[in-house]
């Protein structure tokens, strides 16, 4: 098995038509710590990038596995970075450490993801990095409102960068604020007006990197997770096709294997619904907590932590999806987990139909 | 690689903890390959007998999926489970599901 935190993390900086994706590139490639990092753009737009590693790629057709357009590999892709890394191995090309990729304004962001854990030759070499979303804060609400791609972008970032802040009222940009946190609860968000674009956090930090890994959980639980309510998240809502964040929280510890049925089954039939899941677990008989993280039907392997980051050892896993309840979805986990040991049958309730039964279930014999 | 067919080897499902061996290290009780393979089994057997399907490991390396009506299908890992049972049972193997929660906390409760 390939050690994942060894293979070269390829970043996405994605976000819709003329919302700074170059200009924050631009920034960011400043820096010298992104030295050897190689970057594959879309298009050449009008904002002129200097790099020394500076690929264009053509987006391409989508190759279509399954249906699900989520789970399309991406040919022009594939084509791009088996190339790179070609000329990387016959050093016809300096070392890159890291690829960063820089979407057009109507990509889905998501095959790309799909391509570097599907694809059989990329698999062993690349790995996801973090996805980082732009969005215009003088025209991110009405685009978030009427182009369905805005949404996919802002939904499934890992980072989201308000750009022209200084050009926006106020009350415009916290009232976007407020839609972003609604929209992509689990997601860093960054005023990039306020703060210059740091590296680090924006592309080099990650849950896979050994050296980020505390200090990229702890900015999750502190900034995100804990901010994040339920209540401050109606289920129902049908802002934006229904599309929403929320977390779910389980005290009890979670068996494993009820986890992967569960969340194999769930992304087969809602894959398409679920945008993201980002979770920090309490796995029953690990000293450890695991942390999950998927996009859509990708999935990364599950990463552990040293130690718990505070006291709390409750699981903590915030979704963003598309049309489906909250209160469904939690009653479901636990219903499979409690299918693995039934001591866990008393956090087992059942909102989808109340059943007092389960509170006093027996113990299994 | 695989001596016998000649097809290249895949990384391991995100589910099974042999191919994550560092996040679940350290595990209280012992655990082996062949025993979570058994667990798995046992669970999604749980679930798919609401669908008329049964599981069964084959030779430690994939599963059989059989319909009580004789079909079979055999798969490498849980995400292909559920999508051979939706294609063999044309109807879909929904965990949201109001109708099979229900039944399979009742299962629970009975045991």
């Amino acid at each position: 098995m390939t050690d994942y935190a060894a293979l070269i993390p390829v970043n996405v900086v994605t976000g819709f038509l003329g919302s700074g994706k170059t200009t924050l590139l631009q920034k960011l490639l400043a820096s010298p710590r992104l030295k050897d990092t190689a970057v594959l753009v879309n298009e050449f737009g009008e904002v002129g990038l200097d790099h020394h590693l500076l690929e264009n790629v053509t987006e391409g057709a989508l190759l279509l596995e399954n249906g699900c357009v989520c789970c399309a590999l991406r040919e022009d892709l594939r084509e791009s970075l088996r190339d790179l890394f070609s000329r990387r191995e016959r050093r016809v090309i300096p070392e890159f450490r890291r690829v960063v990729i820089e979407t057009s304004g109507l990509a889905d962001p998501v095959p790309i993801a799909y391509t570097m854990l599907a694809e059989p030759v990329l698999q062993h070499h690349f790995r996801l990095g973090t996805i980082v979303a732009t969005v215009d804060a003088v025209n991110g609400r009405a685009q978030l409102d009427r182009n369905p791609e805005s949404l996919k972008q802002a939904a499934v970032a890992d980072r989201l960068i308000l750009t022209k802040t200084d050009l926006a009222p106020a009350g415009q940009v916290n009232a976007l604020r407020t839609e972003l946190r609604r929209l992509n609860g689990g997601a860093v968000l960054i005023d990039s007006n306020v703060e210059f674009p740091d590296p680090e956090r924006l592309l080099m930090d990650d849950a896979f990197d050994r050296e980020s890994r505390d200090r990229e959980v702890d900015r999750w639980l502190q900034d995100r997770v804990s901010g994040l309510r339920p209540s401050e998240h109606p289920h129902g809502s049908q802002a934006h096709d229904g599309t929403y964040s929320f977390s779910v929280r389980v005290d009890t510890p979670l068996d494993w294997s009820a986890f992967g049925v569960w969340m194999t089954m769930l992304l087969n039939r809602h894959g398409d619904k679920v945008l993201r899941i980002k979770g920090l677990l309490n796995v029953a008989g690990v000293a450890a907590p695991v942390l999950i993280n998927g996009v859509q039907h990708v999935v990364h392997p599950p990463v552990h932590l040293e130690c718990w980051p505070d006291a709390d050892h409750g699981s903590r896993i915030v979704f963003v999806v598309q049309g489906l309840s909250r209160e469904r979805i939690e009653a479901s986990l636990k219903v499979f987990n409690a299918l693995a040991n039934p001591a866990m049958v008393s956090e087992s309730v059942s909102p989808v139909r109340d059943q007092p039964a389960l509170e006093t279930a027996p113990s299994r014999q | 690689m695989c001596g016998l067919c000649g097809m290249l080897g895949r990384p391991g499902h995100w589910t099974e903890t042999a191919t994550n061996a560092e996040a679940f290290q350290g595990r209280a009780r012992s655990h082996t390959w062949h025993r979570e393979r058994q667990d798995r089994a046992r669970l999604v057997n749980r679930v798919l007998r609401h669908y008329g399907f049964n599981l069964s490991d084959w030779a430690a390396t994939s599963f059989v999926l059989r319909s009580h009506t004789g079909q079979t299908s055999l798969v490498d890992n849980l995400t292909e489970v559920w999508a051979a049972a939706e294609a063999l049972g044309k109807r879909d193997c929904d965990p949201l599901d109001e109708d099979l929660l229900t039944a399979l906390s009742e299962d629970e409760a009975a045991r």
